[in-house]
């Protein structure tokens, strides 16, 4: 169904169905129209991309209304601090009564035990515990989901205009362009992005945008693949060639033809990115690339780990930003699985 | 005939990728931000001696075309300058953190590319089933899993609270253990490490093997098979697992440097002291020429890697060389 998009098949039919005076405009518009239902048809009885559509747009809805699931002073290890936050402490749910007026002592510096109503913690304080400089994790994971999913969705832009242009341009023009473009594509492929990333952020300074720069650069190159195997394809397609003979310019034939028919293989592998996105601006958080200013949950497992939580078995600090990486990367790989499933014919009798 | 000019055209490939990534790495030394003699004299585990020599060896001042081909000449006898780690030189350094990530990220490479294809085969082979269903679900949640993370919850469970293996390293400190109960050490530290990449990568390479052979599995020839009267097993042993398993050998060919990156959160969680764990260093140092001496190093063992395993695959799958 996903050739409904824009192959001129489809035109022809539209036209003798369409009343005779439609601007080419409304012509396809209604096309596209037509195409996104059939497509949203399918979908939705794909049960799996129907679960990874529902989690991803919880994630976003989370991102969206932080401040009001969670308290943004809590971010602040100052604040922390000021209040006397308890470090370390697992979620308050857990605490005994006894735990908590140990605690309301402790933070009140009066050790009578029978003051445990004077600032005692309450059950749901510290939903996921504490780090190790007293900030509420809930707190710190509720708003660095929004920084992961900015990062993780600024990146896959990058990457996929990265990616797009040079797939395109390896794939339309052919010959020596091609040459050299997909020997630079294959080097990128193999390269370890890895240690590229930290060469980069060696060079660029620690900020969002470099880190989005970063992810960008080192995985353009398998959009890149993509999208020059399937340019090559439709360019040998019959229309290419009859809207050349009629003199359209390459400019023309590669935004009327060429990019609605590669959109929706790049719809699925944009979506596939964007869990790779999230998944690579963690590890590079977590190694120590990470914005400095600002806390996502790669950056929260980096505190984990250089505070020792692992050794000490805070498993509140490690276990809660952690599931929210797995939850919000499965969410996108599913949804983008589905999608692949659906655009790719080859795998779609199953 | 046909394939040795494919011989040839994968060393040229394979040289090809290594000029490019010679140059782009002599592209970023010089986007570094600062003078590069700066950079060098900022260290100061290097005594004066040591930047002078550096210089000249360099050529830091001269222009960039003096720059370059002092360059090339130092990179082509693996010069890759001095670290800032008490003033060694990068290559010494390197070679020196080389033996425990080529154990560690080979014996996982080995131990998911088997177990992944197996879960494959399975999965593929019985879809739709429960089986299928289960397997293909832990599948994609192990996919999902950093690798990092999932090394640091096996940590707190299985060194932290149970206490079975050690919390980290490459073997017990200050032991004169010999022999086989050396080995056993090694071994004890190297098992965690060791599970969470293999989980991780496992995943991926179960994933991809069904969906190749669930590709085979739709093809004329196996129907053929089939109707020849061949058992199920068969049909899926002699005909459909060898064609898929070609597809698949590629993408854990490619891979290989991702594997290489997952070895480097894992390793910093584990405080395994291999390639990860210096890369950790040189990121916290700001080490640049030990950075800039990973990405090389890394990139020509990948290349070498990938261009002894094509020539392999053009062997097991003729079709290759006539492409």
């Amino acid at each position: 169904m996903s050739d409904d998009i824009a192959t001129p098949s489809t035109a022809a039919v539209d036209l003798v169905t369409e009343p005779a005076l439609d601007s080419p405009r409304k012509i396809l518009r209604t096309r596209r129209k037509r195409a996104l239902a059939a497509f949203w048809r399918q979908y939705k009885s794909n049960r799996m991309g129907l679960v990874g559509l529902g989690v991803v747009i919880a994630w976003v809805l989370i991102a969206i209304f932080a401040p009001l699931l969670a308290n943004k002073d809590q971010l602040s290890e100052s604040y922390a601090a000021d209040q006397n936050q308890p470090q370390m402490m697992e979620p308050s749910w857990l605490l005994s009564d006894a735990d908590k007026a140990e605690l309301a002592s402790q933070q009140s510096g009066i050790s009578e035990p029978n003051r445990t109503d004077f600032e005692a913690i309450t059950t749901w304080q510290y939903p996921m515990g504490t780090d190790d400089t007293g900030r509420s994790v809930w707190s710190l994971v509720i708003f660095g989901a929004r920084i992961s999913l900015l990062i993780g969705l600024m990146a896959t832009f990058m990457t996929i205009v990265i990616g797009a242009t040079v797939g395109i341009a390896a794939g339309y023009f052919g010959g020596s362009t091609d040459a050299i473009l997909s020997r630079i594509i294959e080097t990128f492929l193999i390269l370890p992005w890895i240690m590229l990333a930290v060469v980069l952020a060696s060079i660029m300074g620690r900020s969002l945008f470099s880190i989005m720069f970063i992810i960008a650069i080192t995985g353009w190159a398998s959009t890149s693949q993509l999208v020059r195997a399937q340019s090559l394809s439709v360019k040998a397609r019959p229309y290419v060639e009859r809207a050349r003979a009629l003199g359209a310019s390459d400019w023309h034939i590669i935004t009327r033809h060429l990019l609605p028919n590669l959109f929706p293989i790049i719809f699925a592998n944009t979506i596939l990115i964007v869990a790779v996105s999230v998944a690579a601006e963690a590890l590079l958080a977590f190694i120590g690339l990470g914005d400095p200013n600002s806390v996502s949950w790669g950056s929260i497992l980096d505190g984990a780990q250089s505070s020792g939580a692992t050794l000490l078995g805070a498993w509140w600090y490690v276990l809660t930003p952690g599931v929210c990486l797995t939850t919000l990367i499965l969410g996108f790989s599913m949804c983008g699985f589905a999608i692949e499933e659906i655009v790719n014919p080859r795998l779609r009798k199953r | 005939m046909g394939s040795r000019r494919y011989l040839l055209r994968k060393v040229a490939q394979a040289f090809l990728s290594l000029f490019i990534v010679v140059i782009l790495n002599f592209v970023l030394m010089q986007l570094a931000p600062g003078d590069p003699i700066q950079r060098f004299v900022r260290n100061d585990k290097l005594t004066q001696a040591d930047q002078e020599r550096l210089r000249e060896e360099f050529g830091l001042d001269k222009s960039v075309p003096g720059q370059f081909v002092a360059y090339m000449q130092n990179t082509a006898q693996g010069n890759f300058g001095l670290s800032f780690i008490s003033g060694q030189p990068v290559r010494d350094v390197i070679l020196a953190h080389l033996w425990p990530t080529v154990l560690l990220v080979g014996l996982a490479t080995l131990l998911s590319t088997i177990l992944g294809v197996g879960i494959g085969i399975i999965t593929a082979w019985r879809r739709g089933s429960k089986t299928d269903m289960t397997l293909s679900g832990m599948s994609m949640a192990f996919y999902s899993m950093p690798d990092f993370w999932l090394g640091m919850m096996l940590l707190i469970v299985f060194a932290s609270w149970l206490r079975w293996f050690p919390v980290g390293g490459y073997m017990s400190p200050d032991s004169d253990l010999t022999g086989f109960q050396h080995i056993l050490d090694v071994a004890r530290h190297l098992f965690l490490p060791c599970l969470t990449l293999t989980l991780g990568y496992l995943a991926e390479y179960a994933l991809i093997m069904r969906s190749s052979l669930m590709d085979v599995m739709g093809e004329d020839f196996i129907t053929v098979s089939r109707a020849k009267g061949l058992k199920d097993k068969q049909v899926r042993n002699r005909h459909a697992v060898p064609n898929a398993l070609l597809p698949t050998v590629t993408i854990v060919i490619l891979y290989f440097g991702y594997v290489l990156a997952g070895a480097i959160g894992v390793e910093y969680v584990f405080s395994y002291p291999g390639l990860g764990s210096l890369t950790a260093q040189a990121i916290n140092t700001q080490d640049f020429p030990l950075q800039q001496g990973l990405l090389l190093m890394f990139a020509i063992i990948i290349i070498i890697a990938v261009f002894f395993t094509n020539i392999l695959y053009s062997y097991l799958d003729p079709r290759v060389r006539e492409a």
